[in-house]
């Protein structure tokens, strides 16, 4: 599990792609969107949690495609399957590296990025944290998605239209943490929501990933 | 006949032949059916009920709205069995059916929607509001099309199936958790539920319940509607079957020949 962890790592950080991609992604989005509803600093204090969760999101989506693809093309998924390491576990470890690669720079740039939007003071934490709780969902749900579409010509497009209905209700609760948060309001019950569908996807919806997987490699 | 065997008399209609052979005898009468408590329920809505006195005649567009929004769901539902089925007995006939029934739930929340839109203008003053029903629904209609788009995308008919069944499982799962979130993100303009209520429909319970001059067109409508899409479900499933023999016949004569 650790060995394909590493190799996972190791070739989303040096064949280029994945990394900075999902990055400067998510960089361009955030200055993009002054340029869009205008530079007023109250109007984009006021949308900045949803614009950069909205951002982060959809950062990830775009590299959900690379997650499986390279590996069904050169036959390392069959081998895999075959491997005593049971299918569910190697789809949890793909999610793992995925969120360590894109999940993770994407909450570390966010606060960066909300000095930008001008983002109001106490949003900062909860837009770190709220982060940090979701993004591992996405990349779980975003692995099932690419699961489903992996043996296909043409699966991108396919691909967002199938997960992005199911990120709904991460990015909802998420976005709410962060609005609150930024109002200076109480967070606890969409932080708890937030935290159970983690928990919940994380827990679970490998063994969908798995199950679909198997069905692809028939 | 104890319930258990007759509930395994229901699985001979996996074999499709039995499937077409019930339903072709079962569609005439059950068009004939439709047709009826369709045009009755629509008609005596439509031109045999007062208008309100608030709403006037846009009160009426409950007659389309309430059916095809109870139908929006319920297709899903079915599909979810319908893809149960498949996975745990591998009945192609369930797969068939669940591929049969998607359109027509997406069509029927698409009917919801505008009609909902179309009353909300004059009542609400606005064609949309991010309402939580509303927003529900919207969002239903986006997992009718990704199941519907899975569907289209794969070759392999078996392998289809198998993803598309998962996809309806984990979808109704989070379709299920939107609906919750979404009501958590916003509260609502739209009314609540006031039709089917048991205490609504006795009349022990008068809070914000359709008067019966409207409830009774309205439930011979929703009877329509359902006939409708049993009907529909029934004869889509019939094409798929054969559209599926087709194939196959295809196939063995490019072996052969």
């Amino acid at each position: 599990m650790i060995a394909l962890l590493k190799r996972d790592l190791v070739l989303a950080l040096r064949a280029g792609g994945g990394f900075g991609l999902g990055l400067a992604f998510f960089l361009i989005v955030t200055v993009l969107v002054p340029f869009s509803v205008g530079p007023q600093s109250s109007l984009l204090g006021t949308i900045a949690p949803g614009v950069l969760w909205l951002g982060a999101l959809l950062a990830c989506l775009l590299s959900l495609d690379r997650l499986l693809a390279l590996d069904w093309e050169d036959g390392t998924l069959d081998l895999l399957a075959t491997a005593p390491l049971p299918l569910e576990s190697v789809v949890t470890i793909k999610a793992l590296a995925h969120w360590l690669t894109t999940g993770l720079p994407l909450v570390l740039a966010a606060p960066v990025l909300g000095v930008l939007l001008n983002l109001p003071g106490p949003g900062f934490l909860w837009m770190v944290i709220s982060l940090a709780l979701g993004t591992p969902a996405l990349s779980v749900i975003g692995t099932f998605g690419a699961a489903l579409t992996v043996g296909l010509k043409r699966g991108g497009l396919l691909l967002s239209l199938l997960v992005l209905p199911l990120y709904v209700p991460t990015l909802i609760y998420g976005a709410e943490v962060a609005r609150r948060g930024a109002e200076g309001m109480t967070v606890a019950t969409p932080l708890m929501m937030l935290a159970g569908i983690s928990a919940a996807v994380i827990a679970l919806l490998p063994f969908a990933s798995a199950a679909v997987l198997r069905v692809n490699l028939r | 006949m104890s319930i258990s065997t007759r509930l395994n008399a229901l699985w001979e209609y996996a074999n499709p032949r039995k499937f077409l052979a019930t339903t072709e005898r079962v569609l005439p009468v059950l068009w004939l059916l439709t047709a009826v408590t369709l045009v009755g329920g629509l008609v005596w809505g439509f031109f045999f009920t007062p208008d309100d006195y608030r709403q006037g005649s846009t009160v009426k567009i409950i007659y389309i709205h309430v059916p095809s929004a109870f139908l929006a769901t319920s297709a899903w539902f079915m599909m979810l069995i319908t893809s149960l089925v498949w996975l745990i007995r591998r009945h192609h006939v369930s797969a068939l059916a669940s591929r049969a029934a998607a359109p027509i739930g997406a069509v029927m929340t698409l009917i919801a929607l505008v009609t909902g839109a179309i009353w909300g203008q004059p009542m609400w003053g606005t064609w949309w509001e991010w309402d939580p029903r509303l927003t529900s629904f919207l969002v239903l209609f986006l997992f009718y099309l990704g199941y519907m788009a899975l569907w289209e995308a794969i070759e392999d008919p078996d392998t289809a199936a198998d993803l598309t069944s998962v996809l309806c499982l984990v979808g109704s799962v989070f379709a299920v958790l939107s609906r919750y979130a979404v009501y958590f993100w916003n509260q609502g303009l739209h009314q609540g539920a006031s039709v089917l209520r048991a205490g609504a429909v006795a009349g022990t319970d008068t809070t914000e319940k359709v008067s019966n001059v409207y409830a009774y067109p309205l439930l011979l409508s929703m009877a329509g509607f359902f006939l409708l899409f049993v009907a529909l479900v029934f004869y889509r499933t019939g094409t798929e079957i054969r559209a599926r023999r087709i194939k196959a016949l295809l196939a063995r004569e490019r072996v052969n020949g």
